[in-house]
């Protein structure tokens, strides 16, 4: 972590919705070629400060450059660059997933191979299946596929976990950091912290929109350590997800 | 990254998705086709050729001559003899008697006789079929007295033409077809793309705002095109819809169609902003297409309702399609022909867009 090109800077960014402000007023950088998470309970204002970055909603005051360009003035250069995967987000209906792909490949500009761009996240399989009739991790899957269509310097991740079993987990883990060592900074969001803890190189906790603690998650936890910090009982040599990923074996399933 | 952003293959692109998805979705296509097909059917089974115009023939008028003895013969016209001029007067103005000839031998020699033929504006489509019918009439009446002088030319090159009931449905079919597939269709699109966050994610990427639109517009217009052509070929092919100028009639039919959908879909981009749900865009979509279906002359001529009516119906824009559509079809018009109704069109959209312009949500 030498190179600390920030790729991503936010100064003093505040959302206000109506009367609540939402997020109050934060920094933060993203270096390149990071993957950087962003934790925090729900309503912490995760969501929208992506969202802000991503120059899919207004901020209210602030400053945000992302590689160079400025969210307000320059949306469409940003757009070019990024990949997002929304928290929540729907595909057009009635289209299989090729289908969808090359939409997407005509919306970003770019030529891909639908199928190389299924293959990433493993659902060659379900090329001919729409959407709707994928499962909660397939969809999630997806989604994360999509990001990845125009070659982007910077993926956004919404909770890109979420719904997925353990085993699916994992193996987006390797996708994740096989994207990162092609030199794409990945900014991701998750409320698992053994993943936050594998896959981030720094983390940002967020708590009623504010920055409450930016560390690597090393320093972080040596940071609780020294503070007298105790697990209150000692761990086992191994967990119930061990046991899981144990019985179910590594790869991703075909059938899921 | 060098490479300059593409719009027109972002908007491609969209055009083709959207396509693909209204031909997977059922209620488009029965919309679009099965609905119009359906009542082409019914009516082309039930009333084969019964078109008749009411032609009065004013009292005191010369009745030996050979233009009422060939009006005698046409099976379209129902000569009317027994009625008094006050009595042809009320039923003119109301529409019950579509016209009024009066023919007297020329005293001043050459041509043999003069026709006066009163048309009334209650009964404008069926004197519009009277119009042709004398056209064609009075041509191969004048041309039989011709002598020929080099070569004999215009033998029978023209003949009375058929009008079958198909002629007048059809093209009511095609508006109406075009008004459901413009409002539904635009209005249950662009609320479900909004809703389900599709145009959020769309959003994400670089693609304008302009080239959704535009790639939806294009898609819709490319499946209602389609629906015109088919519903127009089954209609000449299967009960002899007559295409007066065979294909320059069915090229100004789809050119009005393109006009007319493009008016209906701004109605749908205003229903799809201010529906609140899903299933409220039915509701407010029937608003807008009902009364048109049933006002706007698709079964019969609007001339046929009460007085009352008659306004509502001239205010409304499919009013002015079919108007149009019938004069292109009916009449062989051409789109010249019909500027009166394509300007009353064009206002409509001008204005329905303007609205659809303050209401449409993006999200
Ligand atoms: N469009 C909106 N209008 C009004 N309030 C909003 C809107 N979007 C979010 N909020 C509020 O802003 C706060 C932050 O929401 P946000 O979605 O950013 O949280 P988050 O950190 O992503 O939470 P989660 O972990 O549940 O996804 C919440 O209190 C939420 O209710
Ligand atoms: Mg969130």
């Amino acid at each position: 972590m030498d190179n600390k090109n920030a790729i991503i800077s936010v100064k003093n960014l505040v959302k206000k919705y109506d009367d609540f402000t939402a997020v109050q007023g934060i920094s933060f950088d993203v270096y390149e070629n990071e993957i950087f998470g962003l934790l925090g309970p729900n309503g912490a204002g995760k969501t929208t400060t992506l969202e802000i970055i991503e120059t899919l909603r207004e901020k209210t005051s602030g400053e945000i450059l992302v590689n160079g360009y400025a969210v307000e003035k320059d949306a469409a250069k940003i757009k070019r660059i990024i990949g997002v995967q929304l928290q929540a987000a729907g595909y057009y209906p009635n289209l299989n997933l090729v289908e969808l792909m090359e939409l997407f490949s005509g919306l970003y500009g770019v030529d891909i191979k639908p199928m190389e761009m299924l293959e990433k996240v493993n659902l060659q399989d379900k090329a001919k299946a729409k959407y709707k009739a994928l499962s909660g991790g397939q969809k999630q899957r997806f989604s994360i596929a999509t990001t990845l269509i125009n070659s982007p310097k910077i993926i956004f991740l919404d909770e890109p976990t979420t719904g997925l079993d353990p085993q699916a987990r994992r193996n987006l883990w390797d996708l994740i950091i096989d994207i990162r060592n092609n030199g794409t900074t990945v900014v991701i969001t998750t409320h698992y912290m053994d993943e936050a803890e594998q896959l981030c190189d720094r983390v940002a906790f967020v708590e009623r929109g504010e920055i409450i603690a930016l560390d690597t998650p090393d320093n972080l936890i040596d940071k609780l350590v020294s503070t007298g910090f105790e697990r209150k009982k000692e761990v086992k040599k191994a967990n119930l997800e061990d046991v899981f990923i144990n019985l179910t074996g590594k790869e991703w399933r075909e059938d899921n | 990254m060098s490479k300059p952003y593409n719009n027109t293959k972002a908007t491609l692109a969209l055009a083709k998705a959207s396509f693909r998805s209204i031909m997977r979705s059922p209620s488009a296509v029965i919309f679009t086709l099965a609905f119009p097909l359906i009542f082409i059917l019914v009516f082309g089974f039930l009333g084969n050729g019964g078109i008749k115009v009411k032609l009065a023939i004013a009292p005191g008028s010369d009745v030996q001559n050979p233009i009422i003895k060939a009006l005698e013969q046409n099976t379209v016209v129902k000569l009317i003899t027994d009625k008094e001029p006050a009595e042809i007067k009320a039923e003119l103005e109301k529409g019950h008697i579509d016209a009024l000839i009066e023919v007297k031998k020329n005293e001043g020699g050459q041509p043999a006789y003069l026709a006066n033929v009163q048309y009334t504006s209650a009964s404008i489509d069926k004197g519009s079929i009277l119009k042709s019918v004398l056209n064609n009439l009075l041509y191969n009446l004048n041309s039989k007295d011709i002598k020929p002088s080099i070569a004999e030319l215009h033998e029978s090159t023209v003949q009375g033409r058929v009008y079958r009931t198909i002629d007048f449905i059809l093209p009511g079919q095609l508006g109406f077809s075009l008004l459901s597939t413009g409002v539904f269709g635009t209005a249950f699109v662009f609320f479900g793309l909004r809703q389900n966050l599709v145009i959020k994610r769309f959003f994400a990427t670089p693609v304008k705002r302009s080239s959704i639109v535009f790639g939806e517009c294009l898609a819709r217009i490319g499946f209602a095109l389609l629906g015109a052509i088919f519903i127009i070929l089954i209609g000449h092919f299967f009960f002899k819809f007559t295409l007066i100028n065979g294909a320059a009639t069915f090229l100004n039919m789809l050119l009005l169609s393109v006009i007319g959908l493009i008016v209906f879909m701004g109605f749908g981009f205003v229903v799809s902003g201010i529906a609140k749900s899903e299933s409220t865009i039915p509701p407010i979509s029937n608003i807008i297409t009902l009364p048109q279906f049933l006002l706007s002359g698709t079964f019969f001529s609007i001339d046929a309702f009460p007085g009352w009516l008659q306004p509502i119906s001239r205010a409304l824009p499919l009013t002015y399609l079919n108007d149009a559509m019938r004069s292109v079809a009916f009449e062989g018009a051409g789109l010249w022909d019909v500027k009166h109704q394509i300007l009353i069109l064009i206002i409509w959209g001008i204005g329905i867009y303007a609205v659809a312009v303050k209401v449409f949500k993006w999200e």
